[in-house]
């Protein structure tokens, strides 16, 4: 018997649940295509069947997508999901991607280009039974980047790690510039490639782009290869302590560059030493820390709220951030007078700390 | 009456988020609520005695704190200390509304 892939489509729209159904029947693998109008509907499919993709819209009465999505992350975490919305704030976006959603699409950009929106969905469904590419999601920046060049393309990369966001800039096959955590040119390109994971998109070339790096990309991959293997080479015993001190200086550098009071990375219990740096008070302040994520999590679970995106805490003298991590807990404080987004400066905190 | 819930009773629901203020004495009670009538009062409970507990442990800590917020996927709990009690917004966060306390700065 055939094994057809089901995608449940959720949407408060009919006519856009008719228009979805026509054009994902297109699809080449053929599958099931279910629909449901609202949330509680989707979730009855969901438990009834198995689905392989849930493809979900944003705006809906009553119970809305980002809900949705919450949910159905925690029960069936083995579930393909893609939102198409018409809304295209960047903030539904970056919420969207911090629930686990492996797409996000405009719908005026599908219906824009809705062979390219196929080809996506095709790649999401992964057809494991047939050999070939499954997209790029397998590949590293590396391969990717060799990719646009080969082509001879001109795109600009935008390349996101958690906050941290990174521009590549290719004309013609040639790399003319990159940007990263301040910086431009070759030791962006660098600090780019020494990110371990981390998503990507094509943007729209820009032609008229002032260009900083003029060796040719292989010649620069390979060098900064070489430098990366050196790097992890020169763990000798005698260069651990100069190692572990350098480590140290980058990350009170990165305190200071976020204008952080101290920063506590507290592994799970049994699995390692927190590290402390900036503060005396550590037994408490990890035990605290620890209070907050576990009371999170199972408030989180009980009122059905998604996952513990963070908390803050604040008093006369200190403002602090939790963040619960996949391996770590950070605690960060900074002093109560501190402007600007500390959520964000918290982000790019973490994200570079094992930089 | 209520004979086909009996069948339909455990198909997969979906709780709706709350949304409004509660107050909570210094013990946990709720003593005023603007949250919907029909949400659960042990969920609102629960929400209470988990916050008071954050607030004290962080007294404990030695870093008592004057508020507290906890974003999680949908939804935005900011809870402010009052006299040992705790007054507590709860903020739905959906696509219909922009996140409340979202600095643009």
């Amino acid at each position: 018997m055939e094994n057809r892939h089901k995608i449940l489509i959720l949407d408060d729209d009919t006519d856009w649940l008719t228009l979805s159904r026509e054009m994902l029947a297109a699809l080449p693998s053929r599958p099931e295509i279910l629909t449901a109008n609202n949330g509680k509907r989707a979730l009855s499919l969901l438990e009834s069947e198995p689905v392989r993709l849930l493809i979900c819209d944003l705006k809906m009465p009553r119970i809305d997508g980002l809900q949705i999505l919450s949910i159905v992350r925690r029960r069936y975490p083995e579930l393909r999901t893609v939102v198409l919305s018409s809304l295209e704030d960047e903030e539904f976006r970056s919420r969207a991607y911090a629930l686990g959603v492996d797409l996000f699409w405009i719908k005026l950009e599908m219906q824009r280009n809705p062979k390219l929106f196929i080809e996506c969905l095709e790649s999401l469904l992964g057809r494991d039974d047939e050999p070939g590419f499954r997209g790029i999601q397998s590949k590293s920046l590396m391969d990717i980047i060799q990719m646009e060049c080969l082509s001879r393309s001109s795109t600009v990369l935008r390349i996101t790690r958690g906050p941290l966001v990174a521009r590549l800039w290719i004309q013609s096959g040639e790399l003319y510039d990159a940007e990263a955590e301040g910086v431009r040119g070759e030791a962006a390109f660098r600090r780019i490639l020494s990110w371990k994971s981390g998503t990507f998109e094509n943007l729209p070339a820009e032609p008229h782009r002032e260009r900083t790096i003029t060796k040719p990309v292989n010649a620069l991959l390979l060098e900064t290869v070489q430098d990366m293997d050196e790097d992890a080479n020169s763990l000798a015993p005698d260069s651990i302590e100069q190692s572990a001190h350098r480590k140290t200086v980058w990350k009170l550098a990165l305190l200071a560059r976020e204008g952080a009071e101290f920063v506590i990375a507290i592994p799970a219990e049994g699995l390692g030493e927190p590290e402390a740096i900036g503060t005396q008070n550590v037994s408490q302040l990890v035990q605290w820390a620890r209070h907050v994520a576990a009371t999170a999590r199972r408030l989180g679970e009980r009122l059905e709220a998604g996952p513990v995106l963070q908390v803050t805490g604040q008093n006369m003298e200190r403002q602090v951030l939790v963040l619960d991590r996949e391996d770590r807990l950070f605690l960060v404080g900074w002093p109560v007078e501190t402007a600007g987004n500390l959520l964000e400066k918290g982000r790019k905190l973490v994200a570079s700390w094992d930089s | 009456m209520g004979f086909l819930k009996r069948f339909f009773r455990g198909r997969a629901g979906v709780q709706q988020l709350p949304t409004g203020t509660i107050t909570v004495d210094r013990n946990g009670h709720v003593v005023t609520s603007t949250v919907a009538s029909a949400y659960p009062k042990n969920l609102l409970g629960a929400i209470g005695r988990d916050v008071l507990g954050l607030f004290r442990e962080a007294r404990t800590a030695q870093m008592p704190l004057a508020e507290i917020s906890l974003q999680f996927g949908s939804l935005h709990i900011t809870a402010r200390e009052l006299r040992g009690g705790a007054i507590i917004f709860l903020f739905p966060q959906t696509a219909l509304l922009p996140t409340p306390t979202r600095s643009r700065s």
